[in-house]
């Protein structure tokens, strides 16, 4: 039950989508965002769609699965699709009561869940494509020019790679738990919302007191091992940019460029 | 010098819970020289894990001191080196596993150093072909069987190439098939890498694989000798609170029962059956 | 004659219809009969853990029954009344880690409370677990979490023995405990079955620990039943135990080496008093 939840779901492959460079990768993720803000007609959010369609159709990645990634945010998607059908001035079509529907409302809707979808796919790529732990790397080098103003990047990443690698462990130690306790007669099910916060106590508190522990004995070990910070660190893994990248990098570059610019026509 | 480790008059004292004092480890004076192969064996509480924690730097003596390879454990400067030297594995090996990947996880340590990345990647990859964990380098350490962690984590110590490993009851969470995964692991470091090896335990049919068998009691060193000096004195292991090998047991309540006079220092079962054999049949020994 | 517990044609499958599709139990039948000590062997993965979880109802067959006292603990809603829980108390592997009240007493009133009993009997169940548990009295207001490991197994214990159940299972009762605390802890068991005549169910991955006082043994591997029957019968059997990936004791192994060297003694004999015996009957027969 709790392994269904899956924080930044990787599906593992070996596609140029997945072999491009990790802060390729990010950097590409964020102008799409801002692009997608400043694309604004259906010509611009159709080059945009394309582009991303071209990604999943080059990842290898089942369209299913990425369909099947939307189904958490379906409910987001309706409310402002409905609230900006609405709520949004321009030439009457249908009324009934406080409730107004126009020209433009039904365009900004459209364009509106076109452009959370396209959001939300077009991230979700990145997870799909790159494994947690080139996503921390990335970012830790992304980041890295920020060391120089004392922002802890090392530390941040360090501790974003441990997270992910203790949450499938304490999601099983939750699963035993929760049995242990059930077979004492905890029950979980039944009760009104007070009682129900009050029964996750017996859970909670041995997580807790296992949490740390974990921690406990993983920072003896890391020392154990050498680790001080980011005092002379090397990787293992290098990062190179790649022909392949350069290509991936260029070719983006210009489908957002054409975005924005036929975004600034209101195209 | 030839000891790898030495400790003299070592103490330690720590405060309890309830404000009060305890002595966990009570003037203890070892040596551990290079390439041994030591087992140190008693029973929860006798201070065996207390004394591996000073063997490299983790707990600080109270009194006396510890020396590894003559750098003494007191000295902050000198704590990185001693953990270079003297490398730990843990008894839980889900706490001690930090990458999301085998591989990842065995270049920590190597990383930490600062070594360049080709280096990295060929003590990565023999350090994981010394404990059969290769062909797992790209796996998930969670989906990894008990013993298939240890590995990993024993790889990630070697991968340093440390002159000795200490193991601080590394097989008390594993199920036999594991155990002797982990054994035949731990064997081969001493025996073919020529790694100094001291090995915490309460298995005793683990510390019979040792060279040495130092036997600790109430924080202090009840006895050492060679498993089979040691596991031959049944009456003060049993004082102890430890077992016997079941090979010497049956053999010392035999004589015990009968008052025969048959060697006792079976630590196989061959070993036991000959001597039983001789006994059952006394023509077979000619 | 019912059985206390018993599975019909038991099948469990993990992950049905997915590439990770795994069968942990297939058509197992097994009787429980009241008041034995019936020890659970198989290692891991052999579908142990996922059996006894069946017994309380934890998990849900895919297909077959799992009826105490007669009954299908699943009604025909496909639901699982509570009272099944307390009537099998599971205890699991490590039960220290879910202990979570501020003091002893507390975390053990937990199932009794869960059960509706009133206060008084609640505090009755406290006390008689306590002492049942060998933890002394003056313990109660104390803090769980100040407690050595092994006494925290015992409070652990204690919170499923204070539900009364009619079959006791507990799960790898000494993993992790140094050989005294084993003792210790077996002997509590052995003591706790003496004088509430509960059934009680051991799983273990050591033979050598519950061959001593299980009245019979059931060795599961891949799935289904290997062996079933009293520890001789089952011993008798060594050498498919040994393929299995299980350890059978040393002294069995000494035996069985007697055996091949032509020397004739009971080839089932798994303990050293047994074995001191057979030897001296046969030295005293020649």
């Amino acid at each position: 039950m709790l392994r269904d939840i899956t924080i930044g779901q990787y599906f593992p492959g070996t596609s140029v989508v997945h072999r491009t460079d990790p802060r390729l990768k990010l950097v590409l993720v964020i102008a799409m965002i801002v692009t997608l803000f400043l694309a604004s007609g259906p010509v611009s959010y159709a080059l945009l769609a394309l582009y991303i369609l071209s990604v999943i159709k080059i990842s290898g990645i089942q369209p299913k699965m990425v369909v099947r990634g939307l189904k958490p945010v379906v409910f987001i998607v309706a409310f402002t699709a409905l609230l900006n059908l609405f709520y949004t001035p321009g030439t009457e079509l249908w009324s009934f009561g406080i409730l107004h529907i126009t020209d433009q409302g039904i365009r900004v809707a459209i364009l509106m869940v076109v452009r959370i979808l396209l959001l939300i796919i077009g991230t979700s790529m990145l997870t799909y494509t790159t494994s947690p732990i080139e996503l921390t790397d990335g970012l830790e080098m992304l980041l890295s020019p920020f060391k120089k103003v004392h922002l802890p990047v090392h530390e941040l990443a360090m501790m974003m790679s441990i997270a992910l690698r203790f949450i499938p462990t304490l999601i099983e130690e939750t699963e035993k738990i929760i049995a242990a306790q059930k077979a004492r007669g905890a029950d979980f099910e039944s009760g009104n919302l007070v009682q129900r916060a009050r029964a996750m106590v017996p859970i909670l508190v041995p997580l807790f007191i296992s949490a740390f522990r974990r921690a406990d004995e993983l920072a003896i070990a890391m020392e154990c091992r050498l680790y001080r910070g980011d005092v002379g660190r090397t990787r293992m893994k290098q990062m190179k940019f790649g022909a392949v990248d350069a290509l991936t990098g260029t070719v983006s570059v210009i489908v957002f460029a054409a975005v924005i610019v036929l975004g600034r026509f209101g195209w | 010098m030839s000891e790898i480790i030495k400790t003299e008059a070592l103490r330690y004292v720590y405060q309890t819970a309830e404000g009060g004092q305890k002595v966990a480890l009570d003037g203890v004076d070892l040596s551990i020289a290079r390439g041994e192969f030591v087992a140190v064996l008693g029973h929860n509480g006798s201070g065996k894990s207390t004394l591996a924690s000073h063997f490299n730097g983790i707990r600080l003596p109270t009194g006396g001191a510890v020396y590894v390879d003559s750098m003494d454990t007191r000295d902050p400067n000198r704590l990185y080196d001693i953990r270079k030297t003297c490398a730990m594995v843990f008894q839980n090996p889900d706490n001690q596993i930090v990458a999301t990947v085998v591989e990842e996880d065995v270049a920590f340590a190597l990383e930490n150093l600062g070594i360049p990345p080709d280096e990295i990647r060929r003590r990565v990859d023999d350090a994981l072909k010394a404990v059969g964990m290769y062909e797992f380098r790209r796996h998930a350490p969670h989906k990894l069987s008990g013993g298939q962690k240890q590995r990993v984590a024993i790889a990630g110590v070697i991968a340093m190439m440390p002159r000795c490993v200490i193991f601080d009851e590394p097989t008390a969470m594993l199920d036999p098939s594991g155990r002797k995964e982990v054994m035949r692991v731990i064997r081969d470091l001493n025996s073919r890498l020529g790694i100094t090896v001291v090995l915490i335990t309460h298995h005793m049919d683990e510390a019979v694989q040792a060279g040495r068998v130092i036997v600790m009691h109430a924080g202090k060193v009840l006895m050492q000798g060679t498993p089979r000096e040691i596991f031959t004195q049944v009456d003060a292991l049993r004082e102890a609170s430890l077992t016997v090998p079941q090979t010497i047991e049956v053999l010392f309540d035999l004589n015990n029962q009968i008052g025969s006079d048959l060697p006792i220092d079976a630590l196989t079962v061959d070993e036991c059956a000959d001597i039983l054999e001789g006994y059952l049949r006394p023509t077979a020994a000619n | 004659m019912s059985y206390i517990l018993e599975t019909r044609d038991l099948t469990q499958v993990y992950g049905a219809g997915t590439p990770f599709e795994r069968t942990a139990l297939d058509h197992v039948n097994i009787q429980v009969e009241k008041g034995e000590i019936l020890g659970v062997i198989g290692h891991t993965g052999s579908g142990k853990s996922t059996l006894i979880q069946h017994f309380n109802g934890l998990l849900k067959p895919t297909s077959g029954e799992v009826l105490l006292s007669g009954h299908s603990i699943w009604d025909a809603k496909g639901k699982c009344d509570r009272k099944t829980r307390f009537a099998v108390g599971l205890v699991f592997q490590y039960p220290e880690y879910q202990l979570f009240e501020e003091t002893i007493a507390k975390d053990i009133a937990f199932g009794p409370q869960n059960m509706g009993l009133s206060a008084t009997e609640v505090e009755k169940r406290v006390r008689e677990a306590m002492d049942f548990v060998g933890l002394d009295p003056a313990l109660a207001n104390h803090s769980p979490f100040a407690l050595s490991g092994g006494q925290k197994r015992r409070v652990a214990i204690a919170g499923v023995i204070a539900m009364r159940p009619q079959v006791l299972i507990l799960d790898e009762p000494t993993a992790g405990l140094d050989p005294a605390g084993r003792d210790e802890i077996l002997a509590q068991i052995q003591d706790y079955h003496a004088r509430s005549g509960a059934t009680i169910l051991i799983v273990s991955h050591s033979m050598e620990d519950i061959a001593r006082m299980a009245d019979r043994l059931l060795v599961m591997n891949r799935a289904h039943v290997m062996l079933c029957g009293t520890p001789r019968e089952v011993f008798a059997h060594a050498d498919e135990i040994a393929r299995a990936g299980l350890d059978i004791p040393e002294i069995t192994k000494v035996i069985r080496e007697l055996n091949r060297r032509g020397i004739e003694l009971d080839p089932s004999i798994y303990t050293v008093e047994d074995a001191v015996r057979a030897i001296r009957a046969y030295k005293e027969g020649k």
